[in-house]
């Protein structure tokens, strides 16, 4: 694989060159795409994906903006505290994680609850994550899209950037110590790159040529900071020269070309070629999380020209081309969807909040004296005054 | 005077510095254009343009290493770490670099640097957005920390701080960062650093806090005063180190009784300390055990936060016990 350097920077001007604007015509610029314009597939890129594969990719997609749009909803309403999503980026999320094999694993930033959900985790499991309550998986502990998903070979979710680097070249580094066949995702964002643990985890992959696949997201920004200020190169891709691992820049927003790319990743890993840094180019169509208000520091004519080159509504576009979609289909995809999410919802809410006993669980295997005093001084204690 | 929060009154902080001096400067992640996701540096960027306002690379290690490298060069540094919780990237850099520069290089070199950052918990931030890791810092010789817990002090206390000649944690409570508000004098003044304030008098029991947490103990206070009579001496420490041990041997040897609370787990937190400095000075005056009132030995938790957390809940009967024993 090839980086592709020729074209346009990180969504605009380098940080030494005159600032290009950052529309989906400039940021894509001379790199491959699978869906044409017209919504057909370029015969010569289309990696012939069953048709059955491409429409249960729009369906996770479909159900993962509506899961989107009801979180910011329930956040604004108070039910629940936060929600960090994927608007406009769910096909660099979808379509690589429908690209890794049933035994491979993904270490996940905060952005991936489509995956998760693609990989098999019960959307109650997600909306308990959401709510915190004492059927969450990851036992209210951690504050909300902070899933985890080990049963669907899928990470646990940390807020500190960068370290599921490291950890995903670390986990496909020991599968291929014991030579089992297997592959890891690790996906971050374009800011990520910055970070220590990127580098690092760059160059442990070269060196020891793990089967990784490092999934960049550039979407534009690193909350307020844009893409072109996090550095000073023309691409993200272009930084798997220094480490040796090869790397290549792809149309995030089609779902045909991010399928075809990590798939091609997956399986130079799988054959024993080592690492692949992936540069996903794509939009975040939202704020930051429901914390950002956009509105501070981004143009709306920006965001604007990037709505049109949403990644469902090409995908939409492509399977009206083959026939393959109807209005009624999608409209009912929609209601079933909503009505599910109403269903986890209810059930989320209804479900108890954790046990006094459970905040003291799981510091270690064994419960040591001091936390077995605590955790009675705890529960035998007054308690607080109203929640928030 | 004008009535501020913690928010404006360390932001009117800066801006009067970044004006005096002209070596102060600010960086660290969105802390330009928009102000800061707490909002703490907002305007900065458009009074003082984006050499002296920068919004750096998503890297705290890259922020401190550069910071440390401007202060060498004679700058005044005043790098943000968005949540404390994230400063572990730069772990290195504070504790191997900027704490040992003047003691390694035999006073040739000097990291005059003020680090903000907010801390502590109460906005249901989970594991990442609620920390309190304090003692890490204090347990790290070459290193002031200061932790305020209202304006007036917020300001007076960044002002000291950008103004010493040692490189400064400052700890801002984000649970009081909005809540907590006050007058405060408009231009130039300081408070100094190591000195705690007694904010209640009381003859029964002292008790240290600093930042979110004194709150929760004045509330307590009120509560004993009424419903047992128990006059609660209450200590803001304010600076958290170095120390200011004389204001609390001076209260306990009137009370007797001390009563430690942080956000921070228990087992080695400074409480601990505390408690070991006035079993070493103040030993004979103390007429019952010493007690902290702290979170618990786990990770923050998000859900149980306020069962987590050593609110009034748990410091009223930390008073009544200690002042009955
Ligand atoms: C070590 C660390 N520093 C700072 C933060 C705060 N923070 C959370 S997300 C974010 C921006 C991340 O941008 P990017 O990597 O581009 O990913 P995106 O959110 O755009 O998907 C920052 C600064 C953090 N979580 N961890």
């Amino acid at each position: 694989m090839q980086v592709d350097s020729g074209g346009q920077n990180n969504h605009g001007g380098g940080a030494h060159g005159v600032p290009a604007p950052r529309t989906p015509e400039a940021s894509l610029a001379g790199i491959a795409r699978v869906i044409r314009d017209d919504g057909t597939a370029d015969p010569a890129e289309d990696p012939r994906l069953p048709l059955a594969l491409v429409k249960s990719l729009y369906v996770a997609m479909v159900r993962t903006r509506l899961i989107d749009e009801r979180l910011v909803t329930l956040q604004r309403q108070g039910r629940i505290g936060f929600h960090i999503g994927s608007l406009g980026e769910e096909a660099t999320i979808l379509a690589s994680a429908a690209a890794m094999r049933p035994q491979d694993w993904i270490f996940p930033c905060y952005r991936e609850f489509g995956a998760l959900l693609w990989r098999g985790m019960p959307l109650q499991a997600y909306f308990d994550n959401m709510f915190g309550n004492a059927n969450d998986p990851a036992k209210g502990r951690q504050m909300p899209d902070h899933y985890t998903g080990k049963p669907y070979h899928f990470g646990s979710v940390s807020s500190p950037i960068g370290t599921q680097m490291t950890q995903a070249v670390g986990f496909a580094w020991a599968a291929k110590l014991r030579k089992d066949d297997l592959v890891t995702s690790a996906y971050f964002g374009e800011g990520a790159t910055s970070s220590s643990e990127f580098h690092t985890a760059m160059n442990f992959a070269g060196v020891f040529k793990t089967p990784t696949v490092m999934l960049c997201r550039n979407n534009g920004w690193a909350i307020s900071v844009p893409s072109e200020k996090q550095s000073a190169t023309r691409t993200f891709a272009e930084k798997g020269i220094a480490y040796g691992v090869p790397a290549v820049r792809c149309d995030g927003n089609d779902v045909l070309a991010v399928y075809k790319t990590v798939r091609a990743a997956v399986e130079f890993a799988a054959a024993g070629g080592g690492p692949t840094l992936i540069e996903l180019m794509t939009y975040r169509l939202s704020g930051h999380s429901t914390s950002d208000d956009p509105r501070a520091y981004r143009a709306e004519g920006e965001v604007e020209g990037w709505r049109k080159a949403d990644p469902l509504l090409r995908l939409r576009k492509h399977l009206e081309t083959l026939g393959a979609l109807t209005d009624a289909e999608d409209a009912q995809l929609r209601a079933d969807t909503d009505a599910e999410i109403k269903a986890c919802v209810e059930a989320a809410e209804a479900a108890p909040k954790p046990s006094l006993e459970s905040m003291f669980e799981g510091v270690y295997a064994e419960k040591p004296w001091h936390l077995r005093e605590q955790e009675r001084e705890c529960i035998e204690g007054p308690r607080p005054k109203a929640h928030h | 005077m004008t009535e501020m929060n913690m928010v404006q009154a360390i932001n009117d902080a800066l801006r009067l510095e970044m004006r005096r001096d002209d070596r102060v400067l600010v960086l660290g992640e969105d802390v330009g254009k928009v102000g800061g996701v707490f909002r703490v540096t907002q305007g900065l960027y458009d009074e003082f343009g984006e050499d002296r306002v920068i919004d750096t690379p998503l890297a705290e290690g890259g922020i401190i290493g550069a910071a440390i490298g401007m202060a060498l060069y004679g700058l005044r540094p005043v790098p943000e770490i968005q949540f404390s919780d994230f400063i572990f990237p730069a772990f290195d850099q504070i504790v191997s670099e900027a704490a040992k520069y003047r003691y390694r290089s035999g006073g040739e070199y000097t990291c005059p640097m003020v680090i903000r950052t907010p801390v502590g918990g109460g906005i249901r931030g989970g594991h990442y957005h609620s920390q309190s890791p304090e003692a890490l810092f204090i347990h790290t010789p070459g290193l002031k920390v200061v932790c305020p817990s209202n304006p007036y002090d917020a300001k007076g206390l960044l002002l000291s701080a950008i103004r010493d000649e040692d490189p400064v944690l400052f700890f801002e409570p984000k649970r009081v960062y909005r809540a907590a508000k006050g007058e405060v004098p408009e231009g130039d003044y300081t408070v100094p650093l190591s000195e705690a304030k007694v904010v209640r008098e009381g003859k029964h029991v002292t008790v240290v806090a600093w930042g979110a947490m004194l709150y929760e103990v004045l509330a307590s206070a009120e509560e004993v005063a009424a419903s047992h009579g128990i006059e609660t001496e209450v200590i803001d420490l304010r600076t958290l180190w170095p120390i200011d041990l004389d204001t609390i041997v001076e209260s306990v040897k009137k009370t007797g009784r001390i009563v430690v609370v942080h956000e921070a787990p228990k087992t080695c937190g400074f409480g601990a300390e505390i408690l070991t400095l006035i079993g070493e000075k103040a030993f004979l005056h103390l007429e019952a055990p010493p007690v902290r009132v702290t979170g618990w030995d786990t990770p923050f938790p998000y859900t149980l936060e306020t069962d987590y957390l050593p609110l009034q809940h748990r410091i009223t009967p930390a008073l009544i016990e200690t002042a009955k024993f």
